[in-house]
């Protein structure tokens, strides 16, 4: 089998998007400091989102992002500070990384703004096959879960509003 | 040996799957806050979504990638629920410490 340099270029990716969820998923057990461990999980969420959208899988992608690091960690970290609350009183508010904060964010505009105003067009690869029959990713899955997958796609439409019934119920206030 | 290395198939997701999902289960057997074990637990799931998707891949059927909708939307009203019961008992007990909340054993 000949080595190409799109496959170099992919494994690299990979092992890349691979250690850095593995070193981050390390760090989410073995840190003291919770907050430490969510914001670590966080990071673990987008590596294996970039690694969904390397299998191709872009809707999957979108909803790990949007759920997972969107809702759950926003979710865990609401409750890490309402049980932290006494501790977290304790600390003075440090503006010592404001540099970084804005230096990483000039270069996230740059790199979208490149993105956004690029003239290269995706590999003609990507486009084709049984996927771009169907309109895509995201049309395909979304077919298949009103088709094939209806009576499972209701029931856990279900289970969301249990959950969402349920979770009212424990946390709620005790009069 | 390098194509092995360079060439990624599904073997390699799925050998980074068991990865994530053992480092998930250290965390759950080993922390002892509450909140960190239900993290390790979504680790876990991510774990297993990874080989969904890879599966998927290899196999061009999208049943894996539905599957995989599924999961995320039950590890979502799964963390929910885990996350109001540690509430609840962090307003009993004071304490998220998962030795602490040792009534029930024998």
């Amino acid at each position: 089998m000949t080595v190409t340099t799109l496959d170099v270029l992919y494994a690299l990716l990979f092992y890349g998007l691979a250690f850095f969820a593995v070193g981050s998923a390390i760090m989410v057990v073995t840190r003291k400091n919770t907050v430490h461990s969510a914001v670590f999980l966080v990071f673990v969420f987008f590596a294996v989102a970039a690694l969904f959208v390397m299998l191709h899988a872009e809707f999957v992608a979108a909803v790990q992002i949007l759920v997972y690091a969107g809702g759950i960690m926003v979710l865990f970290l609401f409750v890490i500070m309402l049980v932290n609350l006494e501790e977290i009183e304790k600390l003075r508010s440090r503006y010592r990384q404001w540099w970084a904060a804005s230096l990483l964010a000039l270069l996230l505009m740059v790199v979208i703004l490149t993105a956004v105003f690029s003239r290269l067009r995706f590999p003609a690869a990507l486009e084709s096959g049984p996927l771009a029959a169907h309109g895509g990713n995201t049309e395909a899955v979304g077919r298949m879960l009103f088709t094939h997958f209806l009576l499972p796609f209701e029931i856990v439409s279900v289970l969301l509003l249990v959950a969402m019934i349920g979770a009212i119920v424990l946390a709620r206030r005790e009069y | 040996m390098l194509p092995a290395i360079v060439h990624i198939g599904t073997t390699h997701f799925v050998i980074l799957g068991l990865l994530l999902f053992i480092i998930g289960a250290i965390g759950v057997l080993t922390r002892r806050n509450a909140i960190t074990v239900l993290m390790s637990i979504e680790l876990m799931f991510n774990a297993a979504n990874i080989n969904l998707v890879a599966f998927s891949h290899q196999l061009a059927s999208l049943v894996g990638q539905v599957f995989t909708v599924f999961v995320i939307t039950v590890a979502a009203g799964e963390a929910a629920i885990g996350l109001a019961i540690i509430i609840t008992l962090f307003r009993h007990r004071r304490t998220v410490n998962i030795d602490e909340a040792s009534m029930m054993k024998w």
